[in-house]
């Protein structure tokens, strides 16, 4: 069966997660193979290189860069202080000597004869990888990274703001339909991720902020709120680096849209549990959803990842519609006529016929709607 | 050819960041023809990580549609969960060649001495290559030298080229920005297990240099030099590094590419033999070239992706080739950045109903993150069309500021010249000289009505004279591109068949004046004997029928100061070529065109002239 349909985004009770914790260089692993770690921990850490600040010797020598060598103190790698004679002239009977000192802290990368031009380097940044979700260590990547292990309900949001956070669950909407007032947010949230039904409005998220929540979950923002949030408009969807002080993930779309039952059910349903959240989206370039991880018990035995696998679409299959008309609502594909059919924008394309959830009988573009499994 | 024996049927892929398309060409009857064709979205996203799944999924669409077509279940393309190439007759494909713009394409990094000479010139070499060009660093692009660095280790680019210096010049300055890269220390986006690849193609005698500074660093291929003097280009070896590298480093990291590569296989002189994956806009490239040179032509093509918009021309006698990518243009991932350029207003100009704004904006957004879903309601094909046209206007802009002559060199004053468009720095883009306009993509190739297809290309590229009109039907070039790699004569037949799909032509008086004046009085001979002919008052649009392959025989003459390619004020007799859509005459005038700011005038104006084009069902218009 050919499937011109779009894979749902994962909503599932258990699954074997496995997640990369790789340095951007090659640095120190702390965690060793076996070792179960809780997702504050950090299990890699190194040193990033520090700026490059080029420096123009020959210049302040007054000499021609092919002459420079002869006058340096110091050579490639060498750590330098700021103050410290770099290079000095011989000067004319010992007098008259220019002497050329360091600007700054660091190191002498390079020293060149053709340019007379140095770079100097700052000191070094450390930087630290946490392991984000709690589980096992089940692979060290030396000088690189661990992968970790867990069991986890899982759940991948369609869109999301800022990166990693990790908290409790706390459910303030009590249907998947409602828009929380932002006075429901209290100091009871502080630290909390907390899960909204249809819509996050500014002044919610405002709020959140305002009480130091570390995570929204929400069916749906506003594309001004969004806006207004940020202070920008998102040109391309690439997210998570916005310091926004908390992690957003939108598990629906922009408008006011009901969150999908079985992903609020879910939520619901670990209420309490510690849940570790991002909101990194790229929609290109190597495709990244915001998640949702909240990590259940498991035997070590359990953690066997399966093989990915694209759900089917057939009659009886339950899907999610993803655009206008009737966009959030679910229903039950009833058939799966081959021909191409007339739409009402005239576009000729494969449909599916189905019933939705209100008892509605329609016809959807297949590239319109999602299975959602189970 | 040689192989025509060997080669009966072919399926062609195009991995691109939204959906892989497929296609099937068949030998019948003495000649090729493109006979089916899938498509299935593109698979390098999680959970599945592997561009191969999507590719399977496309070419299933084609056996299933095979099957039907030829009401024969044994039609079998895929078998072990790969392509079949089996060099029994009957059996399998005979051949499987793929283009791939996934995981963002090519992305490259720039580097030039003056940014305005060898700058461009290496800009030029790699947007022909088919890459987006992240960055141009340049010695005098006004950045210190520590945002240099630090820009070229925060791009993480695919590969990088280092251009500057013609030959036998200084080397000082290439010098400094081999140092500068090598100090940024550069990482590929893809993976740190490898370096990043550095093609050095400047000053040759700068070489040693370049050498001594970055060959450990990174992956250093030395190439000629892209500029050897200031009045000479020479970007074919350039280009050449960068396609091998493509494959080389590139390709082979993606998720699943490994795969896919020992697929792509082709008789080549009775041998299957491995045929390169190209980059799509590369393979686009290649086949608009030849249409130029085979009918010696002036061409401007635009492909509107999910993404970006590429835009290729090859103007002027000696039919100079430039490709533009807008690399932030898209229908789908970068549709909000289509907002974002053009503002909101803008769009709206177009659109001939209200239209509550946040409904819009969450529209647009809701398009951007599930980018493979297509407009159900008419209100929404409007939009989106709208959107488009915003779109290719901003990509041509950015195509006319780019497709200039050399700048920099001595210019020798002929009097040839002074009719040239080859003037230092000044665009080589003439609407008035254009021949050919072809569109392609999926907002075009794939819009319900051909009308729409000619209405969106008119409103936003504004061919001035006459131009004729196609689209990609089923925007098939990129797969044609690669597949002239094997057979030459399979690529053009099948792309004179059935790629290019002519809609008509256009022709639009330059200048403006009161509306109701006399713009254009034309008298059009058709084929059928009727006889069209009418004074046709400024700021008006008309729409004649004429079949593909049909010509009227047209007698014009523009109103008062204006032109329509002989001067102002000159009747022109001339051939007007038909299409499936028909022949358009346009006297909404031409710089300017404009379109009134109250919508109490815009409005009816837009629902006059998208009646005359019979764009939309009757309800919208």
């Amino acid at each position: 069966m050919a499937q011109a349909y779009s894979p749902g985004l994962t909503v599932t009770k258990s699954i074997v997660l496995r997640k990369d914790r790789i340095l951007p260089l090659k640095g120190k692993v702390l965690a060793k193979k076996g070792d179960k770690v809780k997702a504050e921990d950090v299990v890699a850490e190194t040193l990033l290189p520090g700026k490059v600040v080029p420096f123009n010797l020959a210049n302040k020598l007054g000499v021609t860069p092919n002459l420079v060598e002869q006058y340096l103190k110091v050579k490639p790698g060498d750590e330098i202080k700021k103050g410290q004679i770099m290079a000095e002239t011989n000067g004319l009977f010992g007098f008259f000597k220019t002497s050329v000192k360091a600007p700054l802290d660091g190191e002498v990368e390079n020293i060149s004869k053709i340019t007379g031009q140095m770079l100097l380097r700052e000191p070094r940044i450390p930087i630290q990888v946490k392991a984000f979700i709690d589980g096992v260590v089940v692979e060290v990547v030396e000088e690189e990274g661990v992968i970790i292990e867990n069991k986890s309900a899982y759940i991948q949001g369609i869109f999301g703001l800022s990166g990693e956070r990790s908290g409790e669950i706390k459910v303030l909407a009590s249907t998947n339909e409602e828009i929380i007032d932002p006075s429901k947010i209290d100091d009871s949230c502080k630290d909390k991720i907390i899960v909204c039904g249809a819509l996050v409005s500014y002044d919610a998220i405002k709020k959140a902020q305002q009480v130091g929540v570390a995570g929204i979950i929400s069916g749906g923002i506003d594309d001004k709120d969004l806006k207004k949030l940020l202070g920008y408009n998102i040109g391309v969807a690439i997210t998570g680096h916005e310091e926004i002080g908390l992690s957003i993930v939108i598990t629906e779309g922009f408008g006011i849209i009901k969150m999908a039952k079985s992903c609020f059910e879910l939520l619901k349903s670990f209420e309490g549990h510690k849940a570790s959240i991002h909101g990194i989206t790229q929609i290109r370039a190597g495709v990244m959803r915001p998640e949702i991880i909240i990590p259940i018990e498991f035997k070590e035995d359990e953690l066997k990842a399966e093989e990915a696998k694209m759900a089917t679409l057939e009659i009886g299959t339950t899907i999610r519609v993803i655009r206008q008309p009737n966009f959030g609502l679910i229903g039950k594909v009833t058939g799966l006529p081959e021909k191409l059919t007339k739409v009402e924008s005239e576009t000729m394309v494969r449909i599916l016929e189905a019933e939705l959830e209100n008892g509605e009988k329609v016809t959807i573009p297949r590239a319109n709607v999602e299975v959602i499994e189970g | 050819m040689g192989n025509t024996q060997k080669l009966k049927r072919i399926i062609a892929t195009d991995c691109g960041s939204t959906t892989t398309k497929s296609i099937l060409i068949e030998y019948v009857d003495g000649e090729y023809r493109q006979t089916v064709r899938g498509e299935a979205p593109t698979t390098v996203e999680k959970p599945l990580n592997d561009v191969t799944r999507g590719v399977v999924n496309a070419v299933t669409e084609l056996e299933e549609l095979a099957r039907l077509k030829y009401n024969d279940d044994s039609i079998k393309f895929i078998k072990d969960e790969a392509i079949w190439l089996s060099e029994k007759e009957n059996e399998g494909v005979d051949a499987y060649v793929s283009t791939s713009s996934a995981g963002g394409g090519l992305q490259m990094m720039v580097t030039g001495v003056v940014a305005k000479m060898t700058g461009e010139s290496a800009e030029r070499a790699a947007l022909g290559a088919g890459a987006i060009v992240m960055d141009l660093i340049a010695s005098n692009d006004k950045r210190a030298n520590y945002e240099k660095i630090e820009r070229i280790r925060q791009l993480r680019p695919d590969m990088i080229l280092m251009a500057g210096g013609v030959d036998g010049g200084t080397t000082k300055h290439v010098a400094e920005l081999a140092e500068l890269v090598g100090a940024a220390d550069p990482k590929p986006r893809l993976g740190s297990s490898y370096k990043l690849p550095v093609i050095y193609a400047g000053n040759t005698a700068a070489q040693d240099i370049i050498k001594e500074t970055l060959e450990n660093k990174t992956d250093l291929i030395l190439t000629e030099n892209l500029r050897p003097t200031l009045e000479r280009e020479n970007l074919g070896p350039a280009r050449d590094k960068i396609h091998d590298l493509f494959m080389e480093h590139v390709m082979a990291q993606a998720p699943g590419y490994n795969k896919l590569m020992s697929w792509t296989k082709g008789p080549i002189n009775g041998k299957l033999t491995n045929i390169p994956i190209m980059p799509t806009p590369a393979a686009v490239g290649n086949i608009m070239q030849t249409i130029a040179k085979i009918n010696d032509i002036e061409v401007l093509g635009v492909d509107i992706g999910g993404a970006t918009t590429d835009v290729f021309s090859v103007f002027s006698e000696d039919k100079v080739f430039n490709r533009t990518v807008s690399a932030n243009l898209g229908m789908s991932y970068s549709i909000s950045n289509v907002l974002a350029t053009a503002g909101l207003k803008n769009i709206l100009r177009w659109v001939p109903f209200d239209i509550d704004e946040s409904e819009l904006l969450n529209m647009i957004k809701n398009k951007m993150i599930r980018p493979t879903t297509i407009p159900q309601k008419l209100e929404e094909l409007i939009l989106e069309q709208a959107i488009a046209k915003e779109a290719l206007k901003y990509a041509f802009i950015q195509h006319k500021e780019f497709a200039v002559g050399l700048k920099g060199g001595q210019k020798k004053r002929e009097i040839a010249d002074a009719f040239a468009q080859t003037v230092s720095g000044e665009s080589i883009v003439n609407m008035m000289t254009l021949d050919l306009l072809v569109g392609s993509g999926g907002v075009m190739s794939h819009a319900p009505r051909r009308n729409q297809s000619v209405m969106m290309m008119i409103d936003a590229f504004l061919p001035e004279g006459i131009t004729r009109l196609a689209v990609d039907s089923i925007f098939m070039m990129p797969q044609l591109g690669v597949l002239a790699e094997i057979s030459e004569k399979a690529a053009t037949e099948v792309f004179e068949k059935d790629c290019l799909i002519y809609l008509g032509s256009c022709v639009a008086p330059v200048g403006a004046m009161k509306p109701g004046k006399i713009a254009l009085s034309a008298k059009l001979e058709l084929p059928n004997g009727e006889i069209f002919e009418e004074e046709i008052p400024f700021g008006e649009v008309r729409l004649i029928p004429c079949g593909v392959g049909e010509v009227a025989k047209a007698t014009m003459k523009p109103g008062k100061g204006l032109d329509i390619g002989a001067g102002k004020n000159q009747e022109k007799s001339c051939e007007l070529h038909g299409g499936v859509v028909g022949i358009v005459l346009d006297t909404r005038g031409r710089q300017p065109f404009v379109l009134p700011v109250e919508a109490s005038e815009r409005v009816p104006l837009l629902k006059k002239w998208m009646k005359e084009f019979d764009v939309y069902p009757e309800t919208k218009q």
